[in-house]
């Protein structure tokens, strides 16, 4: 269990803000957290490092307290059980995939671990390589492994796939959530799309102006309570294509198109590159396999 | 002569070695505080060891000079001490060292301010302390800068001729470098003597350099 009740002054491009975080995470749980960019989503992560220090509060992992400004103790990210994926991997570029694992052992435990924790992102064909031969998705995998590599009470990730492609993010975002549910590692994830947070998250945490405006499931964030469709799904509106009287758009559901006619006051609500919320009621779906 | 000729490699190649080690042992720690340090008066540091760059070499010899002068309150405490700088082989590195320090630090710093700070956190969070993260991760992955930083030292200190003129005099096999061995033997009309100096400096630098691009060209490629 981790809790946090965290306050910071935080400089945006808006002015500065006065930062409040007030989270329990579960154990094992996959929390997303999802907002603009300047909202405080990154600080709040590194503040659970001690990669920024709080202005107050407390941070208390497992009955272990992290931070307590009171007290003045704030244990340097050294001492914290964290691991870390940085936005942009952070590997180290005269180390191997290997020798980047091996550097974060601390024991022979852990060194002995680290052939399975590369075989597990599939990379046991790359391990003498360094970093810069890398593609984007095999360096983000390699950060992952080496982050995991301590067994850290939470695995803290920043982004960690805004850098790919989209065939490629999927992908990894099927690996994450597999390696999640096999190690039951306690998970924050920063991120701003709708489709992952969906896919990876147990619940989801709507960061706004250095508050956490909402706590809730993904479905239950996504979906009014309103709404009694059968069949839901969350597209991105790609076009909105004017045919008198109506409207018709186009949404990227995963990797389909699906095309909808709306009426003009229903597109008038909608914006391109925004997501939406396809519903269908009255009929079931018919579901036929693929060969 | 030829005897005089192989002292006089020696000591400008003993100089310049001792002088680029001791300028690696203080320019990476003072490269790092350039780079990270937030305080206010950095510029004036940074000022300070940039200098050497556009003084006259001259300048700065003469200062250290009357700094080493037994006249001179830091002369005087030395001499007290029994050891004595000016126009000896001990005067000479220290000379070396702070004419030398811009052609040393330069390099390290622009490396250093290369590496994404990411790259430091990692390692933070991977549990490693800020000393075993230079030593293993930072110093590593900024070895050209080190290496650029070293041959241009050396290479500087083989070159120097005003500081030492002015601190070290023309003393063989306490002060008698190179440079000023060449300086010398022009001066006596022995050009033969100049040219089997001056040629040798030409060879060796060129070897060194050589060599040193040649190793960092292969050392970029990918796979180990």
């Amino acid at each position: 269990m981790i809790v946090i009740n965290i306050t910071k002054r935080l400089d945006t491009a808006e002015g500065s803000i006065n930062a409040h975080f007030d989270l329990a995470i579960n154990d094992g749980e996959f929390l997303t957290l999802f907002g603009p960019s300047g909202a405080g989503k990154t600080t709040l992560m590194r503040m659970i490092a001690g990669l920024e220090k709080p202005d107050g509060g407390t941070i208390e992992v497992d009955g272990e307290v992290w931070f307590d400004g009171s007290k003045k103790i704030n244990l340097p990210p050294q001492k914290r059980s964290i691991g870390f994926v940085f936005q942009d991997y952070a590997l180290f570029p005269t180390m191997s995939v290997r020798e980047n694992l091996l550097f974060a052992a601390e024991n022979a435990q852990q060194r002995h671990n680290v052939d399975e924790l590369i075989e597990l992102v599939e990379l046991s064909q790359l391990s003498n390589r360094l970093p810069a031969t890398l593609s984007g998705g095999q360096k983000q995998r390699v950060a992952l492994a080496r982050a995991l590599v301590r067994h850290p009470k939470i695995l803290l990730l920043d982004e960690p796939l805004s850098a790919l492609d989209p065939s490629m993010r999927q992908k990894l975002q099927d690996e994450l959530s597999l390696i999640h549910d096999r190690l039951g590692v306690t998970t924050l994830l920063v991120s701003h799309d709708i489709a992952e947070t969906v896919k990876l998250s147990d619940r989801l945490a709507q960061v706004e102006s250095g508050h956490i405006k909402r706590l809730c499931s993904p479905m239950e964030f996504f979906s009014p309570q309103s709404l009694s469709g059968k069949l839901q799904l969350i597209g991105e509106v790609l076009k909105i294509e004017e045919d008198t009287p109506v409207f018709i758009v186009t949404l990227l559901v995963g990797s389909s198109i699906v095309r909808t006619v709306l009426s003009s006051s229903e597109a008038s609500e909608l914006t391109i590159g925004g997501h939406a919320i396809i519903s269908t009621k009255a009929f079931n779906p018919i579901l036929i396999p693929l060969p | 002569m030829e005897s005089e000729f192989i002292s006089t490699m020696v000591l400008t190649f003993k100089l310049a070695s001792i002088t680029t080690l001791i300028l690696l042992f203080i320019a990476i720690p003072l490269a790092s505080f350039l780079v990270f340090s937030k305080m206010r008066f950095k510029s004036i540091i940074e000022t300070v060891v940039s200098m050497p760059l556009v003084l006259p070499p001259s300048v700065l010899g003469f200062y250290l000079l009357l700094a080493f002068s037994p006249a001179s309150a830091i002369g005087s405490f030395l001499t007290e001490h029994g050891i004595r700088l000016a126009f000896s082989f001990e005067g000479l590195v220290i000379g070396s060292v702070l004419f030398s320090l811009p052609f040393m630090v330069h390099p390290i710093q622009s490396a250093l301010a290369q590496v994404p700070p990411s790259i430091f956190e990692a390692a933070y969070t991977l549990g490693k302390s800020k000393l075993e993260t230079m030593l293993r991760v930072i110093l590593p992955s900024i070895r050209h800068g080190l290496i650029s930083g070293i041959v241009l030292a050396f290479a500087h200190t083989v070159g120097e001729f005003g500081v030492i003129l002015m601190i070290g005099g023309n003393i063989p096999d306490e002060t008698r470098v190179a440079s000023i061995a060449i300086y010398d033997e022009v001066e006596s009309l022995n050009y033969a003597m100049a040219h089997q100096y001056a040629l040798t400096l030409f060879i060796v630098t060129f070897s060194i350099l050589l060599l040193v691009y040649t190793l960092n060209k292969k050392s970029l490629g990918g796979i180990r």
